[in-house]
């Protein structure tokens, strides 16, 4: 193998002209397990080095934008549930901003402190779930409990807020669902501050293990012009040291009033954009959010929710691009409203699909091991990208 | 095999007024018996432990319905369905092959508890190479995962195959030279002679042997047995979330089973190797303990090597195929000869 001109993880062997050799074509997926869903890649190896890397999505695909054409405005909201399943709250918030922004409606101050708190929690939950899987590709299978363990708080309080778990239909247009039950907001104090020490155990045992750097840094960079040039977004471009946060960039509900930093990649481990950042953005991003949530639960106001939320959604004809931050990255949402009842159309810009589409640039040359953690450290989520 | 057929003679008298030829096949036959009921007896316990033990690392409880007590009958459970579960065999797969691989992993594997040293008296093959038997035997595992992978018709299967044949094959030369280092020590390769050298409590076994150079060579081995024996962070050859299963995607049933009893019973018999050859086998911790039976000893010590085993494997990522390779060849196999060259000059002088 030699490893001249390339990355210390890409390697090229070198095989002698009158060896008779042939490349193998391996369909990784749809019944993969580290596939996170029903991703297929179909691989072309030389060994266990990979020559070129196909996606082939469509596995899980629901037709949401036919649904959505057919549905009231409102009736959108528990499709949007649907997309990123792991991080619902960030789906409803897009699509009821967008909306907002469409008709020019106002929205009670309470219910945009909850929506941001539920939010942020949100983005906690989904980083956990990144942080356990991608545990889990690399094989280290304990701290996807660990994870689980500390997620499962999450989903308490949100079932104590709106009754779900997963699905939560929680962020209306003009507000939310369901003021928060007396006490919740403590709760979710008493949450941050005893979930911040455990970032610090998921550290322990995962971040900084010898072994888990050695797997991951340095593999799979990608450099920022090739991340902006296919589109990607979120942890996953600001793992390639771009500073890049719908958050910061284009404020939406109140995030400009809170305090908090954007985390980028600085290739502490291995070279900027590789795994390893990818991973840590996430592992920074939370301390972000808990202290984003600590700020909001101290300026929640009092007052009802539901104030301003309206009987009757009239969306004036038009149409309007709403880009949210989720923890996967930039998801739009494209509305067109004709002034009907229905939504003329729901087009959304996934950000995992984006994300996804990085592979075949990257993958070559890596091994199947490294495929296997690249895919891990991308965060997809199937049920956004086949939608 | 004449100590072990005194042993029986002894506790049996009856047996030696048989013909020759009629004793030793009842013996041969009832330790045959013997070490497949304790392998078979070790992995229901191992496989229940390590689930209790995982359990527990990871903050839930394991399995805790099936019998009562702490699902103690979980393992059984699992058995009984496996026993009963559809035999699928995929139809392009060289059949004779896929149906032959478990059964010579497992005979490998089985055959290496012949030459264990159990007790002062008691081992079933006393060879005066025994080390060097338990060494070739257990090299033929890899004959039966490779076997496994190439007749299951499947190109994950045909990676762990591979991938295993690789790194049983690399690893296997620092296991042998971290072992010649503790026989540089003692002189010779039969069982017996290399525990009976170790007597006289905790300090004269062979790991504090020319301290620290033998507690090097024991913690070679024992990295280098973790991937003899495909446990992480070397279970490379099964990894689930690159190669689905590796060399066992296809199998189920009782095939797979024994897929997994040759890996609890190898993960003993390289525990009991470097309990043998480091920890003193069978010999007390201190001699005034000599009143607890050898067995004891040798099991207790082995089991505990087991315990560290599943520790790591609940605590550590995995390694990649070049990392593996880089570890074998470029660390362990340097620091070994290394080690012998020191051990035997030290010798000398």
């Amino acid at each position: 193998m030699s490893k001249s001109n390339l990355p210390p993880t890409q390697f090229e062997l070198e095989i002698s002209d009158d060896l008779k050799t042939e490349e193998m074509t391996l369909s990784m997926g749809p019944q993969h397990p580290s596939t996170h869903g029903v991703l297929q890649v179909i691989l072309k190896t030389d060994g266990e080095i990979i020559k070129s890397a196909e996606p082939v999505i469509g596995y899980l695909h629901r037709c949401f934008e036919k649904h959505a054409e057919n549905v009231t405005y409102h009736q959108v909201i528990p499709y949007t549930d649907r997309l990123d399943y792991i991080a619902s709250m960030n789906n409803n918030l897009g699509y009821a901003i967008g909306l907002e922004r469409m008709m020019n409606l106002e929205v009670n101050e309470r219910a945009e402190y909850l929506r941001v708190i539920v939010a942020e929690l949100n983005r906690i939950a989904s980083h956990l779930i990144a942080l356990g899987t991608y545990g889990l590709d690399i094989g280290a299978f304990t701290p996807f409990l660990y994870v689980f363990r500390d997620r499962e708080l999450i989903l308490d309080l949100f079932e104590e807020l709106c009754g779900a778990r997963l699905l939560y239909n929680y962020i209306w247009v003009g507000g939310v669902a369901y003021d928060a039950p007396q006490g919740w907001i403590d709760k979710v104090k008493e949450f941050t501050d005893y979930f911040e020490p455990k970032i610090k155990e998921y550290n322990d045992i995962l971040t900084f293990n010898k072994i888990f750097i050695e797997r991951t840094a340095n593999v799979g960079v990608i450099p920022p012009e090739v991340g902006i040039n296919y589109g990607v977004s979120g942890p996953s471009l600001r793992g390639s040291g771009v500073n890049f946060d719908l958050r910061k960039d284009a404020p939406y509900s109140i995030y400009d009033r809170f305090d908090f930093d954007v985390c980028i990649g600085k290739g502490e481990m291995g070279t900027v954009g590789d795994t390893w950042d990818r991973y840590w953005v996430r592992v920074a991003e939370m301390f972000e959010s808990v202290k984003i949530i600590r700020q909001a639960c101290d300026a929640i106001p009092e007052g009802d929710a539901k104030e301003t939320v309206p009987r009757n959604i009239k969306v004036p004809p038009g149409d309007y691009y709403m880009a949210t931050e989720t923890p996967r990255g930039e998801l739009g949402y494209y509305i067109i409203s004709d002034g009907g009842k229905n939504p003329n159309r729901v087009k959304v810009r996934s950000p995992a699909y984006s994300n996804l589409s990085v592979l075949p640039a990257i993958a070559p040359g890596v091994m199947i091991a490294d495929l296997v953690a690249i895919i891990g450290s991308l965060d997809i989520v199937l049920g956004e990208i086949d939608r | 095999m004449d100590a072990t057929v005194a042993f029986f003679y002894d506790l049996i008298p009856a047996l030696s007024n048989l013909p020759d030829w009629l004793s030793y096949t009842i013996i041969g036959a009832v330790l045959t018996v013997g070490a497949f009921l304790f392998i078979a007896v070790f992995a229901l316990i191992g496989i229940w432990l390590e689930r209790k033990i995982s359990g527990h690392m990871q903050d839930r409880l394991g399995p805790m319905e099936v019998g009562g007590w702490h699902g103690w009958a979980q393992t059984i459970a699992d058995t009984v369905k496996l026993l009963v579960k559809e035999d699928i065999i995929p139809e392009k797969a060289d059949k004779f092959l896929f149906k032959f691989a478990p059964f010579i992993m497992f005979t490998a594997s089985m055959a290496a508890f012949a030459a264990l040293p159990w007790s002062a008296r008691f081992i079933p093959a006393n060879l005066n190479v025994g080390l060097l038997y338990i060494l070739s035997v257990s090299s033929l595992v890899v004959i039966g995962i490779l076997m496994g992978g190439w007749a299951s018709n499947n190109k994950w299967s045909l990676y762990g195959a591979m991938r295993s044949a690789a790194q049983m094959i690399s690893y296997e030369i620092p296991v042998a030279l971290s072992l010649i280092v503790a026989l540089l020590l003692t002189g010779s390769m039969d069982m017996q002679e290399i525990v009976r050298g170790q007597a006289g409590g905790i300090f004269n076994w062979n790991i504090f042997g020319y301290f620290p150079l033998l507690f090097i060579a024991f913690i070679i081995y024992f990295i280098a047995s973790l991937a003899e024996v495909n446990r992480t962070p070397f279970d490379l050859p099964e990894a689930e979330s690159e190669l689905v299963a590796g060399f066992m995607t296809e199998y189920s049933g009782m095939r797979w089973a024994f897929f997994m009893l040759a890996e609890y019973a190898n993960m003993f018999v390289v525990s009991a190797i470097s309990t043998t050859v480091f920890l003193g086998g069978w010999q007390p911790i201190a001699p005034f303990l000599d009143f607890i039976p050898g067995p004891f000893w040798f099991l207790g010590k082995a089991l505990f090597l087991v315990l560290i085993q599943m520790w790591l494997r609940w605590t550590l990522p995995r390694l990649r195929v070049d990392q593996l390779m880089y570890t074998t060849w470029k660390v362990l196999t340097p620091f070994s000869f290394a080690l012998i060259l020191l051990v035997s000059f030290i010798k000398v002088l």
